[in-house]
């Protein structure tokens, strides 16, 4: 009975009054989680946009505005306009060749068969162990002397060994490898998505649509995939976003060569910015992301909230 | 008899295909770890069978690894990054996530999804601004610079994670203590996160995991080689000139890959509900 009296009686009480009301103790709640992320993502991000339209340097600290000379000079280099163009074609060809597989392995692991959940764990690695880690496998796997695909093909009698492709030394392979080793590290992701969303789809629609005459290839993709879509819309916002500004990769693997021909824009940013500390230019390479970045969430987040209301 | 065949034809086909996927997935581990346990003329003969050993295998590479590089330091790095960010994450996200579950409303679906966003702005925007605030507070070069930025990306997830958890829980607990004549802010802490262990694991787990896959910030902050996370140290640092480590890199790479590998598939199936969750509900 004391007890309940006891706290009118302290000082704290009008404190703790206050932190007894919802909104309040809401607001402090969230604050930390907010306020870091203000003071170490909201400002960083400000102080991009104003770098790269300053005169920025880390040997001319000057902050001098230019306006948009920077991204001028930028959109007139011939490598820029190469390495926008690489962004894009290693951005949809990755996801394009992760989603295929990702498609088809789902696909396989629907199905129950002995050793299924091994078999799920080992196809899951690809995407849990550090991608920096994989890459330099594959970097060892695609070396111009001991690359083991080489040695397999020479053996098999398909190539002779004075015809094994240099692969990181050719642009078009060296572009290939990078999509390749990223599509790799992001199938097991797009066969984790699709699983999470067909096994969410309830098997009654399925059996109705199939008591319906709905066949294999409807069943697939007039049922299922328009109710999965929302799941893989997300999967596939992860996946776009992170690719699109990845450089782990590409500097990994073939350091944005051979002359530029796998430079994108997240490595052209770091080489410019970082590397040769012209940081103005750096900012100004980054921020041509955002507006591909934007357009991504915004729309699949447009269509998220549209396919909840229906 | 011909159906039989069909069957079988169709069953020999399925598990072509899911060997083709399990080889395709598993070929670069295989490969860090028979290169990391061939001797250097085993590796570096193009005539010899790659694919096993054609001298005796050996523990070399790791021998070296140990002794002759910092790849020891790098671990102890990674271990107290992982953990100082880890701590940072759950003081941030655990109350926030909690928050934005039991905040009513609109403001309150839009702060989530704002948190969450910013788990999408790409460190490839914000490493040139970040450097010069970290060399501003005398970070830089540092692995204290990781510990500051890390949590940029891992306080949304969390939040993002968590919140979809106290979501599914319902508010009567709480009610319940309050009325047993609990605070507010006791029942948060003497009923909700002792009921909540399970999602502050997954939390743990993939916050620390999320610091050992980090790599682009890493390589733009720290240059100093006793600095260095381990996928940083092993990824740029066992290279002399020219010329690779190999069979030390991938002995680093698989040590460092293992407890991720381990991780991911335990808790697996709470990410993806997590990830998905605002999408399914």
């Amino acid at each position: 009975m004391v007890t309940i009296a006891e706290p009118i009686a302290k000082p704290a009480s009008r404190f703790r009054y206050f932190l007894d009301r919802r909104e309040v103790l809401g607001a402090i709640f969230v604050a930390p989680a907010i306020l870091y992320v203000l003071l170490l993502v909201g400002v960083p991000f400000l102080l991009a946009v104003y770098y790269s339209v300053s005169a920025y340097t880390i040997y001319d600290p000057s902050w001098r505005f230019v306006g948009l000379a920077n991204f001028r000079q930028i959109v007139s280099d011939p490598v820029f306009q190469e390495t926008l163009g690489n962004t894009f074609v290693f951005t949809f060809g990755s996801q394009l060749l992760g989603l295929i597989l990702g498609k088809f392995g789902a696909f396989l692991l629907l199905r129950p068969f002995p050793g299924h959940k091994i078999v799920r764990a080992v196809i899951i690695l690809p995407w849990a162990v550090p991608i920096a880690l994989a890459t330099v496998a594959w970097e060892w796997m695609f070396d111009s002397l001991y690359s083991v695909i080489n040695w397999t093909m020479i053996t098999l009698g398909i190539i002779t060994r004075s015809e094994a492709p240099n692969w990181l030394g050719n642009p078009h392979l060296a572009m290939l490898c990078v999509i390749v080793v990223n599509a790799w590290r992001f199938f097991p992701f797009a066969i984790v998505i699709f699983l999470a969303g067909i096994t969410s789809v309830s098997q009654d629609i399925i059996d109705a649509a199939t008591v319906d005459g709905a066949g294999f290839w409807r069943r697939n993709y007039q049922i299922i995939l328009p109710i999965i879509l929302p799941i893989v819309a997300v999967g596939l916002i992860f996946g776009i976003v992170f690719t699109f500004t990845d450089l782990s990769v590409v500097y990994l693997l073939t350091n944005g060569g051979p002359v530029n021909a796998t430079s994108v824009l997240g490595f052209e940013g770091f080489q410019v910015g970082i590397v040769s500390g012209d940081v103005s230019h750096g900012a100004a390479i980054s921020l041509f992301m955002l507006p591909v970045l934007l357009l991504v969430v915004v729309g699949m987040l447009r269509y998220i909230r549209r396919r909840e209301i229906v | 008899m011909r159906r039989t065949i069909a069957r079988i034809g169709k069953d020999v086909a399925f598990y072509m295909a899911v060997a083709f996927f399990v080889v395709l997935a598993a070929f670069p581990f295989y490969w860090m770890l028979i290169t990391s346990l061939k001797s250097n003329p085993d590796l570096y003969n193009v005539t010899n069978i790659p694919f096993w050993f054609n001298e005796a295998p050996t523990l070399e590479h790791f021998r070296y690894l140990f002794e002759q590089t910092l790849f020891t330091r790098w671990l102890s790095n990674s271990l107290t990054i992982g953990v100082c960010v880890v701590v940072i994450t759950l003081l941030a996200a655990l109350p926030a996530g909690y928050s934005l579950a039991r905040m009513t409303g609109r403001s309150g679906e839009a702060l989530g999804i704002g948190i969450f966003l910013t788990y999408l702005v790409p460190p490839t925007l914000l490493f040139l601004p970040l450097s010069r605030i970290i060399a501003d507070l005398g970070l830089q070069n540092s692995m204290w610079s990781l510990v500051l930025v890390y949590p940029t990306f891992t306080i949304p997830f969390c939040t993002w994670l968590l919140m979809g958890f106290f979501k599914a829980m319902p508010v009567e607990i709480e009610e319940a203590a309050i009325v047993d004549g609990c605070s507010l802010f006791g029942a948060f802490i003497r009923m909700v996160i002792p009921l909540s262990l399970p999602a502050i694991l997954t939390a743990v787990i993939f916050t620390f995991t999320l610091t050992l896959q980090e790599f682009i910030y890493a390589l733009t902050f720290i240059s100093a080689s006793d600095q260095k996370p381990i996928t940083l140290g092993v990824a740029t640092d066992l290279v002399r000139g020219d010329i690779f480590f190999w069979g030390e890199i991938m002995a680093g790479a698989l040590i460092a890959s293992i407890p991720v590998a381990i991780a991911y598939n335990l808790f697996l199936d709470r990410f993806i509900s997590g990830i998905t969750g605002g999408a399914v509900k």
